[in-house]
């Protein structure tokens, strides 16, 4: 008996399959789009090759002073030189260990969010991180107790400063937000009142204007004599204006709350702050986490502002320096580093929070 | 009512007395302190600008170490506040900084109506215009329609404008936030001149991408001397910080020295003598020790040290000392004498 044998399947024309496919469907689909992808790879090849070249290739990363660098060629060297500077500022080296060891215990709360291990480890570390982290990082940072020397805050700048004025920033904000968006929603009068013009006034001046009055006007209304720390100054203005921009997110996860869901909750027979804890925030803040990470996202590159009142946060640091003359024409250098760092940042806070958009769905979707 | 009113009256009668005795004894303050507070730039080259190791340096960051050494004996003991042209004013007003050393240009207006007093001039600036050589242009007076990189905030913004309305010429202001971004301005052509302080000019040339292609005009607009500030009303400190500046004027006069500072102290000038506190109480009636001029100049130097350091002709900057010579040499500089 004659068994009928399937020829195996010829592939399929060579046309027709992999990158030559893929190329003919996206790239050389009609004659006009031929004509883009030539235009615009050219128009690619002619910039990213030079620019790749300037930037790595050529480039210089080490060396001891601005005779190592080449022309025509990005000049590292620039930037490794003053990486201390860039990082701590005006901080005294020898004590850099402990910025170093307020680094380390912020890698310890984040960088594990992002491994697979046991939620529950996770938690406990991001409430250190909400909690004593900061306390922990004032005390080492600042000194002044336990026999620490203490460091003034004009010291402070750099990398360094863009993250305490950004950390500070988001977990204040976040917290007098959601007060001021449920403050918002109440039904007592006085207490919607209060919440309606705070979150009026901050959101409807710019911030640059905050950080002047802050620095500029403030003192002249205070007796002579009595200063507040500038760094406190700017903390305040930046964590008061954020927090009106969060209680407004944080509002839209309020109001896509179905009314079924408090009258849920009430017939419960829960009282307004566990209703509000227990039910209504865990599913509203979860919905806004794209709104949220957003505004974490603005607010740490709204930090920048602060070069303007003379802090030296990381662009100040680097602005401070870019017209050495020692040094030839380093400015793209130097804000190419800056941009780096924000970066890095900024994609790092964008990541977590789709991760926790996922992690968080529970696929109540309609 | 009454009552509210006289508690209302007495408490700020409170204020205004704890005011002004916080203001009038800066010196005890930076002594009890053990530090002086210094109102810096942001970063200005060869005036105050943080090198790698994010240590100040420049002539006006000098000029603060030197009073810092004068009263604590430790040119070290400064702590720099860096601010911006516009909260200069407000931070020595409100008591932030001690001093303040900011390349600030000595007016009228600033010296009467301020609340503050100049307590001298460390460098003696004029304002001027770099142009691209292309446009072959070899005087000021042939600016007529020009656009013009200028810094906010600044007297540089008003003298422009005077001069410009003075030859009956037009211009277009381009108003940018710091030095450095007016040079940016300027290597981008969105301006045809860049005007500034001279020693500004110089400096900002080297970061053009092309520093051979422009050139400075002859012309210099107007009188910038620049100096150290302090709060009026506190008639102690404005003594000591002057006569800090005028005894390192004095000691490149009379030829003393970091490097012979020790010899000088045997010396049987009277001049010398008075200025190392050796003979006299100058440092006594200033309420300083008698040899706070010793401190200053084997820790910063005389005045021509602190030149030659900062902006002279061997640094990147490369200044002339021109008008900033001693009156001796040919230039202005002339302090009055230690007696």
């Amino acid at each position: 008996m004659a068994m009928h044998q399937p020829q195996p399947d010829l592939p399929p024309p060579v046309a027709e399959r992999g990158a030559l496919k893929w190329l003919r469907e996206n790239l050389f689909s009609t004659w006009y789009n031929s004509v883009l992808t030539i235009v615009v790879g050219y128009w690619l090849l002619s910039t990213l090759i030079p620019l790749i070249d300037w930037a790595f290739i050529s480039a210089v990363f080490s060396g001891d002073g601005p005779e190592a660098c080449a022309p025509g060629a990005a000049c590292w060297v620039f930037v490794q030189q003053r990486l201390g500077f860039f990082i701590y500022g005006f901080y005294p080296d020898e004590l850099w260990w402990r910025p170093n060891l307020v680094f380390a215990l912020f890698a310890l709360a984040v960088v594990p969010q992002f491994l697979p291990i046991a939620a529950a480890i996770r938690k406990w570390l991001a409430i250190f991180g909400l909690t004593g982290l900061p306390v922990a990082a004032y005390f080492l940072i600042a000194g002044g107790h336990f026999g620490l020397e203490s460091v003034d805050t004009s010291r402070w700048g750099g990398l360094m400063l863009t993250l305490i004025l950004a950390y500070v920033g988001i977990i204040a904000a976040l917290p007098i937000g959601t007060l001021l968006a449920l403050g918002r929603r109440s039904e007592m009068p006085i207490i919607r009142g209060i919440c309606v013009v705070f979150i009026e006034f901050w959101r409807a001046v710019p911030l640059i204007t905050i950080l002047f009055m802050a620095s500029v006007m403030l003192p002249l209304f205070l007796p002579e004599g009595v200063t507040f720390d500038k760094l406190l100054r700017a903390l305040v203005g930046i964590t008061l204006f954020q927090s009106a921009y969060m209680a407004e997110v944080v509002r839209g996860g309020l109001q896509a709350i179905p009314k079924g869901q408090y009258e849920a909750a009430e017939a419960l027979g829960l009282g307004y702050w566990r209703r509000m804890r227990l039910i209504i925030l865990p599913q509203a803040l979860k919905i806004v986490i794209p709104g949220i990470a957003n505004t974490i996202i603005s607010l740490f590159k709204d930090t920048t502002l602060v070069l303007i009142i003379g802090l030296f946060d990381l662009l100040g640091a680097v602005k401070s320096t870019l017209s050495d003359p020692a040094w030839d024409n380093v400015m793209a250098e130097g804000y190419l580093f800056v941009a780096f760092c924000f970066w890095v940042f900024c994609f790092g806070m964008s990541r977590y929070s789709h991760r926790l958009e996922k992690n968080l769905d529970t696929g109540h979707r309609s | 009512m009454k009552k509210t009113i006289m508690t209302v009256g007495l408490a700020t009668a409170g204020l205004v007395a704890l005011g002004g005795q916080a203001q009038a004894a800066t010196l005890d303050d930076v002594r009890d302190a053990g530090q002086l507070r210094c109102g810096v730039s942001t970063g200005l080259p060869g005036f105050s600008q943080p090198d790698s190791d994010g240590n100040w340096t420049g002539i006006d960051v000098d000029t603060c170490r030197a009073v810092a050494a004068a009263v604590l004996g430790d040119a070290e003991a400064v702590e720099f506040v860096p601010l911006t042209a516009a909260e200069r004013f407000t931070a020595l007003q409100s008591g932030e900084i001690d001093m303040l050393s900011r390349n600030t240009t000595w007016t009228t207006t600033r010296d009467a109506s301020l609340g503050l007093n100049f307590t001298g001039t460390n460098y003696y600036d004029g304002q001027g215009f770099l142009i691209d050589e292309a446009l072959g242009i070899d005087s000021a007076e042939q600016l007529d329609g020009a656009a013009v990189c200028v810094q906010a905030g600044t007297t540089t913004e008003l003298n422009l404008a005077d001069y410009f309305r003075a030859n009956d010429m037009e211009f277009e202001a381009v108003v940018v936030d710091s030095s450095e971004a007016s040079a940016q301005a300027f290597d981008n052509n969105r301006c045809d001149v860049l005007t500034s302080d001279t020693s500004q000019l110089a400096a900002l040339r080297t970061q053009l991408s092309d520093p051979d292609g422009a050139v400075i005009l002859p012309e210099v607009i107007s009188k910038e001397p620049l100096g150290p500030v302090v709060r009026q009303g506190d008639d102690e400190w404005f003594n000591v910080v002057k006569w800090v500046l005028f005894g390192q004027i004095n000691a490149e006069e009379y030829g003393i020295s970091s490097a012979n500072v020790d010899e000088m102290l045997e010396s049987d000038n009277p001049n010398v003598a008075r200025i190392l506190g050796t003979e006299g109480n100058m440092g006594e009636i200033l309420g300083l020790d008698d040899d706070f001029m010793v401190d200053v100049l084997t820790q910063i130097g005389n005045y021509g040290e602190m030149f030659e350091r900062n902006v002279g002709p061997n640094t990147p900057i490369g200044l002339s000392r021109g008008v900033n010579e001693l009156w001796t040499e040919g230039g202005i500089l002339y302090a009055p004498p230690f007696r």
